[in-house]
Formats: C-alpha cells, sequence, structure tokens
C-alpha cells in the first residue's frame, strides 16, 4: 500500500515557465503529469492576464506632483461651489479624535458649500490601506502622511502628494511653524533625502518623549522629582532600594526601545550627530554616546532598575501598570498623558528629560504628528489647503489644547493650563525645545528598514544578546549602506 | 496478527475508486459510462471561473510580482530571479523558514501524536461527559486567532497566569518573560498553536476510530494484543486517512500562521519569531518591498504545495 514516488507537483511551477502556450492536450493522459498540465495552463493564463508592469498605468508616474498650477493668492472655500472634501486620517483616540471632530464641524460651518467625508482608520490600517488608496483612481483630497522614507517620501517619489510651499507662502506656515518642524515634512525635489526640500504637508500636533512620574512612588521613597539627569540616574539605586520599581517599561511591542535609547543618546551627548544622521548628512552611529546609551539601557536591565520582563511586556501593559502606581519613571511620548492623567490625576508629573544642568535647556527625541498633505490630484487644492490652515489655526491649537492633545504650536488656551499639572509641564516643554531647538528626529527616520533593524536589536542589547559595540557597528552599517546606495544612484537623472 | 491486516478496510481513497466494466454495451456513446466527457467542464465552469478570478489570476500576479522590484507606487523595474536568489542567502529571509519549519513541530506533530492519544483514550474507555471533553478541546478552533492571541499573549506575560501558576507551586526558577525570551519565544507561540490544534485532530480522530471495524479490535484482543499492540496495529492503520487529512490541515495552517505571531510577538525578540506570512504582510505594506514580498509567498506557496503533496503520498498513500 506505501509508495513513495517522489512528488510530481514540484516541478510543475517550472515548468510553467519554460512552456507558456501550450494548450492543455486533449488526448487524455494519465495521473500526474496530465494535471501538471492543466495546472500549467492555468498558471500561464494567470500569469498573462497578470503581466503588465504595475506602476506604469499613468497616474503614478514621477514628478507629477511637480506639475498644477501654483496657488498666487488666499483661497476662498466659500467660491468653490458644492465641494466634498475627502479627509483619511489616524486620529482615533480620545482626545485627537474629539479634538478633530470639533474643528471638521466648525469648517463645514464656516463653509456650508463644502462637505467633509472623514475616513477615520487606526495609523497602522491607515498605513497599510493609504498607498492603495492614493494610487487608486479616486484618490482622498487630503490625507495624514507618516514623515519617513516608507510612506512621505516614496508617495513624493511616485508623485502622489502636491508641494505646499506656495500656501506655505500665502498663509504664513514658514513663519507660524519652527523651521526644525517644518523641515520634517520636506522632501528633496529628488525625492531621496527628506528633512530638506519642498513642503509636502503641516502637523497639528507636537510631541516629544519626556519623563512621567507617579509623584507618591517618589515622595514614598524620598526622592525628588529630578532637575538633572544626573539626579534622575542617582535616584535609581535609592528607589530601587526602597524596593520600588525605578523604570517602568515594555517592549514586547519592539519600538517603545527606540524612544527609550534616542533619550539615552541625547544624554549621552549624542544629540547633534544623531540629527544629522537622520537626515543622511551625518558621520552615522559609530560613536561613543550610540555605545555608551546601548551600554546604559543594558546595564538598566542587568541592575533591574527596568522590570526583568521588558521584552515580553506590551506597552500598553507597561503604561497601565505605571498608572497602577508599578514604577516611579516612565519614559515615552506625550501621546500617553490625557490616558495617565484620567487614571493617576495629580499623581502625574511630566518633564521633557532633565539636562545636565540644571536649568540648561532640554534636549529629546521628538517631532510632531503625522503630517497633513494634499494629494496631487485632489479635486479641490485650494479647499484643502484651507482646511489645512484651519486645523493647524491658533483656533486650532486652543481647541486642541481643551481636548488635551499637545498643539504643534500652542495657543492663548495652553497658557491658561493650571500651574504644575501635567498638561502645563508637557507644554512647557515643549516650547523649551523648541526654543532651544533641541527636538532630535526620532531615530527609526534614518533608512527605510531602520525601524527594523534598531527596533530588533534594541531587544537584543535589553537581553544581554547584543553587545553595545554590536549595536553601535550594525546601526553603522544600516546608515553608510543606505547612503552609499542614495549617492551610487545620483548621477542617473 | 495476520488476522488484523491493515488497509483493507473498504472506504479507503485507492479502494472506492469502482472500475466498470469495460466498454458499455450501449452503442450511443464510444466513451465508457465512466469516462470523463468534454461537457464535464461545463459543469465545473461556474466554479472554475470563481477559482481562477479568486485564486489562479492572483496566483499568477503574485508570481509575477515577484519577478519585480516595486515599491508599491512608482513604476516597477525587472528583477529576473533576485528576489529568489536573495530568499536562499539573505538570513533575514531565510529564518522565517527555518521558524516556520520549527514551528510545524508545534502546529502539526504534536497536536497529531496528542490527538491520537486523547482519541484513542476517549474512544476506548467510556468517559463520563465524552461530548463536553469533545467540545472543550475543539473551542480554541472556534475562536478567531485575534482572540487566541490577545488572551495568549497575557497568559505569557511576566506577572501573566503562567508565571503566576509556577510561582504558586513553587517553581520560581522556571518563571520568565515567554515572549521576550530570545530561546523561549518561539516554543512558547508553538505551544498556542498545539492548543488550538489539538481538539482539531482529537475530532477528526474520534470520528475516524467510530467508522473502524469493532470486529478488528475484537480479533485483536482473541490475537492477545494489549492496548499499545491494538493501538499500533488496528487504530493507527485504521485512521490513516484521518491523518493524512489533519496533518495537511495543521501544516497548511503552521504555515500561514500570521494573526498570532502579529499579535503576541511582532517577529521579536530581535527576529526570533518571524514567520513568512508575517514577512509578506510586513515588506509589502510596511516596507514598500513589494517584489521580495511576493517572492517569499511563492516560497511558501511552494512549501505548503511540497509538504502537502508529500503528507497526501506518504501518509495518505494516494500513490496514483
Amino acid at each position: 500500500m506505501r509508495s513513495v514516488s517522489p512528488p510530481a507537483g514540484g516541478s510543475v511551477p517550472g515548468r510553467g515557465a519554460a512552456a507558456p502556450h501550450r494548450p492543455a492536450p486533449r488526448a487524455v493522459r494519465r495521473g500526474a503529469a496530465r494535471r501538471a498540465a492543466a495546472l500549467t495552463a492555468a498558471l500561464t493564463a494567470a500569469l498573462l492576464a497578470a503581466a503588465c508592469v504595475p506602476g506604469t498605468d499613468g497616474s503614478a508616474a514621477p514628478g507629477a506632483g511637480g506639475s498644477g498650477a501654483a496657488a498666487s493668492e488666499v483661497p476662498d472655500p466659500a467660491k468653490a461651489g458644492k465641494a466634498t472634501l475627502t479627509v483619511w486620517d489616524q486620529e482615533i483616540r480620545g482626545g485627537q479624535n474629539a479634538e478633530l471632530e470639533r474643528l471638521n464641524r466648525e469648517f463645514e460651518e464656516k463653509y456650508p458649500n463644502v462637505r467633509i467625508k472623514r475616513v477615520a482608520r487606526s495609523f497602522s490600517d491607515l498605513k497599510t490601506t493609504l498607498k492603495l488608496a492614493i494610487s487608486g483612481n479616486k484618490p482622498p483630497d487630503v490625507i495624514q502622511a507618516n514623515q519617513g522614507y516608507p510612506d512621505m517620501v516614496a508617495f513624493v517619489k511616485a508623485g502622489l502628494l502636491r508641494p505646499l510651499d506656495d500656501y506655505a507662502g500665502i498663509y504664513a506656515w514658514n513663519t507660524r511653524y519652527p523651521a526644525t518642524l517644518l523641515n520634517l515634512n520636506r522632501v528633496s525635489a529628488d525625492a531621496r533625502n527628506f528633512g530638506t526640500g519642498r513642503l509636502y504637508g503641516i502637523s497639528q500636533t507636537g510631541e516629544y518623549i519626556g519623563v512621567y512620574y507617579n509623584k507618591d512612588v517618589l515622595d514614598d521613597a524620598g526622592v525628588e522629582p529630578p532637575e538633572t539627569w544626573k539626579d534622575l540616574t542617582d535616584a535609581l539605586p535609592e528607589l530601587k532600594e526602597e524596593g520600588e520599581l525605578p523604570v517602568q517599561f515594555g517592549n514586547l511591542d519592539k519600538y517603545p526601545a527606540i524612544h527609550t535609547f534616542g533619550v539615552l543618546q541625547n544624554q549621552a551627548g549624542g544629540a547633534e550627530e544623531a540629527r544629522e544622521s537622520v537626515f543622511g548628512r551625518g558621520e552615522g552611529f559609530d560613536d561613543d554616546p550610540t555605545r555608551e546609551a546601548a551600554r546604559t539601557l543594558a546595564d538598566w536591565k542587568k541592575r533591574g532598575y527596568v522590570p526583568e520582563g521588558a521584552n515580553g511586556t506590551g506597552y500598553d501593559d507597561a503604561a497601565k501598570k505605571f498608572a497602577d502606581g508599578e514604577g516611579a519613571f516612565l519614559i515615552t511620548g506625550t501621546w500617553q498623558l490625557a490616558d495617565l492623567k484620567k487614571s493617576m490625576g495629580g499623581k502625574l508629573g511630566f518633564m521633557p528629560p532633565p539636562p545636565a544642568e540644571s536649568g540648561a535647556p532640554p534636549v529629546t527625541t521628538g517631532g510632531q504628528g503625522l503630517a497633513w498633505s494634499v494629494t496631487s490630484r485632489a479635486r479641490h487644492p485650494q479647499v484643502a489647503a484651507a482646511y489645512l490652515d484651519f486645523i493647524t489655526s491658533a483656533h486650532a491649537a486652543d481647541v486642541m489644547t481643551e481636548e488635551g492633545v499637545l498643539p504643534a504650536l500652542p495657543g492663548k488656551a495652553a497658557r491658561r493650563l493650571p500651574e504644575g499639572s501635567a498638561d502645563a509641564q508637557m507644554v512647557d516643554g515643549w516650547r523649551k525645545l523648541n526654543d532651544s531647538d533641541g527636538l532630535v528626529p526620532y531615530l527609526d527616520y534614518t533608512t527605510p528598514t531602520f525601524y527594523d533593524s534598531l527596533s530588533a536589536d534594541l531587544q537584543g542589547v535589553i537581553d544581554g544578546k547584543l553587545s553595545p559595540g554590536e549595536l553601535s557597528t550594525r546601526m553603522h552599517r544600516s546608515y553608510t549602506s543606505f547612503q552609499d546606495k542614495q549617492a551610487g544612484r545620483k548621477p542617473k537623472p | 496478527m495476520s488476522a488484523v491486516s491493515t488497509g483493507d478496510r473498504p472506504g479507503t481513497r485507492a479502494s472506492r475508486r469502482v472500475r466498470l466494466p469495460s466498454r458499455a454495451a450501449g452503442g450511443h456513446s464510444s466513451r465508457a459510462p465512466g469516462r470523463p466527457r468534454a461537457v464535464g467542464y461545463l459543469y465545473v465552469l461556474p466554479a472554475l471561473v470563481l477559482y481562477a478570478l479568486f485564486l489562479l489570476v492572483p496566483l499568477g500576479q503574485t508570481a509575477w510580482l515577484s519577478l519585480l522590484h516595486w515599491d508599491g507606487l512608482t513604476a516597477a523595474t525587472w528583477a529576473g530571479a533576485d528576489n529568489y536568489t536573495a530568499l536562499l542567502t539573505d538570513p533575514s529571509l531565510r529564518g522565517p523558514f527555518l521558524h516556520a519549519i520549527v514551528l510545524l513541530l508545534f502546529y502539526s506533530a504534536l497536536p497529531v501524536a496528542l490527538g491520537l492519544l486523547l482519541a484513542s483514550a476517549l474512544s476506548r474507555f467510556r468517559v463520563r461527559g465524552a461530548a463536553f471533553f469533545r467540545t472543550v478541546l475543539f473551542l480554541p478552533q472556534v475562536l478567531a486567532m485575534v482572540v487566541v492571541g490577545v488572551a495568549w499573549r497575557s497568559i505569557l506575560a511576566p506577572d501573566g497566569l503562567l508565571n503566576d501558576a509556577l510561582r504558586a507551586v513553587g517553581l520560581d526558577s522556571l518563571t520568565r518573560s515567554w515572549l521576550g525570551d530570545y530561546t523561549w519565544a518561539l516554543p512558547s507561540v508553538g505551544a498556542v498553536g498545539t492548543w488550538v490544534e489539538t481538539g482539531l485532530c482529537v475530532v477528526l480522530f474520534l470520528a475516524g476510530a467510530q467508522r473502524i471495524p469493532r470486529e478488528l479490535y475484537e480479533a485483536a484482543r482473541v490475537d492477545g494484543a494489549g492496548p499499545l499492540r491494538e493501538f499500533f496495529a488496528v487504530t493507527l492503520p485504521g485512521l490513516r486517512a484521518e491523518i493524512a487529512v489533519a496533518l495537511t490541515l495543521t501544516i497548511v495552517a503552521g504555515l500561514r500562521n500570521f494573526d498570532l505571531i502579529y499579535i503576541t510577538t511582532s517577529g521579536g525578540p530581535g527576529n526570533a519569531t518571524s514567520v513568512p506570512a508575517y514577512e509578506v504582510y510586513h515588506r509589502a505594506f510596511e516596507t514598500n518591498e513589494v517584489g521580495a514580498a511576493a517572492a517569499m509567498g511563492m516560497g511558501l506557496t511552494v512549501l505548503i504545495f511540497v509538504l502537502t503533496v508529500t503528507v497526501s503520498r506518504l501518509v495518505e498513500g494516494r500513490n496514483r
């Protein structure tokens, strides 16, 4: 009964390629050979049906974004006639959703002829569907594009986004926004680099990595909120001795370590170099601050300053534990503030990572929310531009503050926040960071694959599997090989 | 033991194929009634159209994309076999396949073994509330994989149920961050697979065991076979077709495992649990490497195809 004849199926795909166009023979043959032939024919037909080069159907021709008349005067959406503005965004969390819904409603009231059709998706859902949506036949008018190579730069390269430099001039966005923030939404004319070149979007919100602290836990351990970075690092062993977890940290989702590492790298004196390297202008990551940051991270794990199971704890779980009183510090982004405040109330404190010397300007990893961009085939670009201006205006900033969101440009409402509250500390830190140009972009912007490699490698550093030296070498290799590739392509027109 | 020679039980697919008497006497057709006729294609046409539209065409498209360098947006460039060469040489592309093979042990081999054990136990002894146990064992199959993933992520967390249980019985030294440990993450995810797939195997085998004629067991007992001998001489050969089905289903489930990895580890720690299906998604949608993703998808398709064909030949005994 037992047959050990080799599977004939393995050869089928190869045959399909070698013998296209051969019709399935009608003569009755036996068994595998006949089935294989039928499959070959089917595959060949399917291949032929699919055989056209994707991306050449005109819509996505390179440079398309540059065409179209540049605007020269303030658009008036009221004169646009009946217009529907399709907007794809990912502002689905509590405060952000509320803020945007309010602003959308106000915009529609201001211009009754404009209807906003909002498509809200989670960040990762937006990321996976946006590419298909904006390269399709009916692209949305306004989208939220993630900064960096895989999204914004790729869209610009495909000519899917409209440059906004004309509107930036008309609406004075150039002076409204600090250059550091605006630059993050720029892509070079040849669509190879970002951080420089044409403006492809503006952001509503600001965000940066800071240090949350639990006032009760610090009080119990007799530790003052740190004023300098040394205060903070000195507090860790003290807290540990008191039986408290010094730093809450969950890295199962891989990305949180990039933020923690960025903060440590900045504190080790690598801020300037890291910023240059993210934009492809630096010396890379084969430097002491990078190694020292990795050493510190591994050391924190070894000494138990971060939880033993950090790599196996979810990011949200860690935040929840921190809110429940487990952990004195939590190093993460301002986007957590609203949720943490809800469960911790007055116990919650927040600050940018404390500087080396008390009162010195802070430095940290951060940037701004996703860029709001106009697609190159938007039916009403002038209405879209007016919408962008509206949701980033001073009035919008106040709406954001009221809903607990950090506006990129805090307005009047931000000044009325109660002194000493976590919100006020957050806005205050944001002002200081912008005044002193202390923001370092997210490290994962560096190359298209940097997020993958860095997040995976940092889990290795935390585990002790990867030495600080190796991490630095790998980051540097990834950086240089991408830069070489970029440079190598440059001679081509 | 000759009384219980294997394989001749009615119902195996090979013996079900009825040989018709050659050349029916009727003169209106030159063909025997059992022979395929062209009109048969007409009957399968609606199904074939759907199959082609939703399976063959996408498969062809994937094959075509795998020969290109494409970021999903701009014009694609010809890559030839580049993507496939990378599949064989690049450790970050090869790794997921190795992980998938390891996972097969947990998704396929272990559930089938456990399923055989449980099924033979459940069918041999009268268990009170057997229906209840069957339902409980089968339950994971009914749950959406996302639900399973979320539940197990919390069970395997550093202060999750598993570690709590270990601490409660004094096995503190065994507690670890299961999903964050380079050595244990893959087996942990695998164990979840075992949990999910075992129920399916048990139910399949129980159904199959009911069709094994009682006489064979009686004959075996008369011949003096113990429970072990009985299992290997009667139950195992009797379940051959079911084992093949179970292996095929679990192998396919194991190899296209995506949701569980996506929910629990995202391929981490490091890349210790990355699997092909996850990498296909990751590359196609997140890093704009559509060609590489398509090549990986084709590799996965071929692997599943080869494994299932092997199973159907070796285990099920379809040698034609």
